[in-house]
């Protein structure tokens, strides 16, 4: 377990949904330890103004992680690409455990640029979410090309992959097998593992009974409003 | 219809389009509807198309002033501050009877408002913010799926009226990701068929037929009357008869009728659900086109239904076609949010409680 956890990917990959999730998991980890390490969730979205990890601010300040984004204290949505300095304190503070949510493609991660200081240690972890159900990530090429210009623009090299491949409501065990099988075909070919296979909890009897999988992530989604899929 | 996808809302607003045969883009970036000029400045050239980033949003309606006379199929989209500023365009291309498709990812007002979802362009895009008796026709959409079939059935009424259409979808609908499944790529009309197609586009007379003429300036008053009486009124009477649409749910022996139309509409469906497990009987009336305003569907509201309401995210803007509708039938109230605040269906089925006490 590294103390920074980087989520990048394409947009609508789900990384927000991933690094909620993430942080969540992670403070409950470390209460149920008994340790005393804080958690903080940077939100260093400037590239889209909506669905980001910020507008699940309090549910995740009363779970106990701490969410850092802009100096204004509430979610100012005109474009304003702009990050408090405030994101600094965590990840310099070895007290903290940190999960970075960026923006989408290379654009949203080139953000990433001023804080490469920060990035490059031992205990950092980058991590590309990747969905083989999104357009330009449904083939192993496209994954690669994908990944390649994240990493061409912010100078940081990729320490593993998240498949998290989903169609939201309409996801099956068998779109997790197919992205699962993709992004182990980008993993050879990169030489970065498969981190995390992630699946929606009610799915996860379904995906053991097709496929026994490693390291599965049991995901609940807290981004998606109910009244989206009337 | 293409297989399913995981699209984003803007994203499948351009594939739809391209899909429809559209091949010319004129834009200019606003959020929240960036993603439709990324996604034409990168895929357009590979079918045959041309995009521009034009210099303001006055340039691009101007731009798909020029293309549409020429006979090619246009888009343009923007949001709310962006649109007001088309707004002059759309005029003229109403009086050259210029078939160009918008898309207007709405976002809050007034001016440069904010960048969060808002129904506020209602007047602006029903009544006309361009001079003159003219009008739009517009279409609103409650998810991305529909969204991509209003676009793409759009071209075809914009070319069989002669006349810009507007799809009306909000930064919800924009930003958000849905299973999607595209109407199927057509052939793009080719150029040397766009004579026969539209025979009154400027194509060149190749001294074979006479010229013709693209024209917005009528210096003589008797002649701007005759062509706002005689052409411009015949065509919007026609849209009124053909083309109004809604979605009607449970309106039969409804109590209460919520009228609701876009991304909003799924939040007064989930609100509907609450009051059932209430005991209280809900319908809902859902305009797919917001002019021609769907009148009919008002038609349906019966004896039992004590309370007509609005919801949306705007002042009441909407409402008062509403009301027009039911001409002082039934009472109507108004359940909203303003300023790119959502609303909640738990919030709606309160207020509607609310409204039901008064009598």
């Amino acid at each position: 377990m590294k103390r920074i956890t980087v989520i990048a990917g394409h947009y609508g990959s789900g990384k927000t949904e991933f690094a909620v999730n993430f942080a969540l998991d992670l403070k409950k980890k470390i209460d149920a330890e008994g340790r005393h390490d804080k958690v903080a969730l940077l939100d260093m979205d400037i590239a889209n103004p909506y669905f980001r990890s910020r507008e699940r601010q309090k549910m995740l300040t009363e779970a106990g992680v701490e969410t850092i984004y802009n100096t204004f204290g509430f979610d100012i949505t005109e474009d304003l690409p702009a990050i408090t300095a405030a994101v600094r304190g965590p990840l310099e503070n070895p007290d903290y455990q940190v999960v970075v949510d960026v923006g989408g493609n290379d654009s949203g991660a080139r953000v990433l640029k001023q804080f490469a200081k920060y990035l490059t240690g031992d205990d950092v972890e980058l991590l590309c979410v990747l969905n083989g159900n999104r357009m330009e990530t449904d083939t192993v090429d496209g994954m690669i090309e994908h990944l390649e210009s994240i990493e061409l623009e912010t100078g940081l090299k990729f320490d593993g992959i998240i498949n998290n491949t989903h169609m939201l409501t309409e996801t099956t065990a068998e779109m997790i097998v197919k992205g699962y099988r993709l992004c182990s075909e980008v993993s050879g070919k990169l030489g970065i593992p498969v981190v995390w296979n992630t699946c929606r909890e009610d799915l996860l009897d379904d995906l053991k009974a097709l496929m026994d999988m490693e390291n599965v992530y049991p995901l609940k989604l807290y981004m998606r409003p109910s009244w989206l899929d009337k | 219809m293409q297989e399913k996808r995981l699209l984003k809302g803007n994203e499948a607003f351009a594939i739809a389009a391209i899909n429809a045969g559209c091949r010319f883009y004129f834009g200019y970036p606003i959020t929240p509807q960036n993603e439709v000029p990324e996604y034409m400045s990168r895929e357009l050239k590979k079918v045959g198309g041309s995009f521009i980033q034009a210099e303001s949003e006055l340039a691009s309606v101007n731009m798909a002033y020029g293309a549409a006379s020429a006979g090619g199929r246009v888009l343009i989209s923007s949001s709310s501050p962006g649109i007001a500023l088309m707004q002059e365009g759309f005029s003229d291309l109403a009086v050259i009877q210029a078939p160009v498709v918008a898309i207007n990812v709405m976002r809050s007002g007034p001016g440069i408002g904010g960048i969060q979802p808002g129904q506020a362009d209602y007047f602006q895009v029903t009544r006309g913010g361009g001079n003159g008796d003219y009008h739009i026709i517009v279409y609103a959409p409650k998810s991305i799926q529909e969204a991509c079939e209003m676009i793409y059935n759009a071209f075809d009424v914009a070319d069989e009226y002669r006349n810009p259409v507007m799809i009306c979808a909000d930064g919800m609908l924009g930003q958000m990701m849905e299973p999607v499944c595209v109407p199927e790529p057509r052939e793009a009309m080719k150029e040397e068929d766009i004579p026969a197609a539209k025979p009154w586009a400027l194509t060149g007379h190749k001294n074979q037929r006479e010229r013709n003429a693209i024209n917005s300036v009528f210096l003589q008053q008797e002649v701007l009357e005759d062509f706002n009486m005689n052409v411009l009124a015949p065509k919007y009477e026609k849209a009124k008869k053909e083309l109004p649409e809604a979605e009607i749910i449970d309106v039969e022996g409804a109590e209460v009728v919520f009228v609701s139309y876009g991304s909003t509409s799924r939040m007064a469906r989930e609100a509907m659900e609450i009051l059932k497990e209430e005991g209280i009987k809900v319908g809902l009336i859902r305009p797919k086109t917001l002019w021609p305003f769907p009148d009919f569907a008002f038609e349906q509201i019966g004896e039992s239904t004590k309370h007509v309401i609005a919801v949306e995210l705007s002042m009441g803007q909407m409402m008062q076609d509403v009301k027009l509708a039911l001409n002082g039938r039934i009472p109507v109230s108004l359940i909203n949010k303003v300023g790119g605040v959502l609303l909640d269906p738990e919030e709606i089925a309160e207020r509607t409680k609310k409204i039901m006490e008064v009598r």
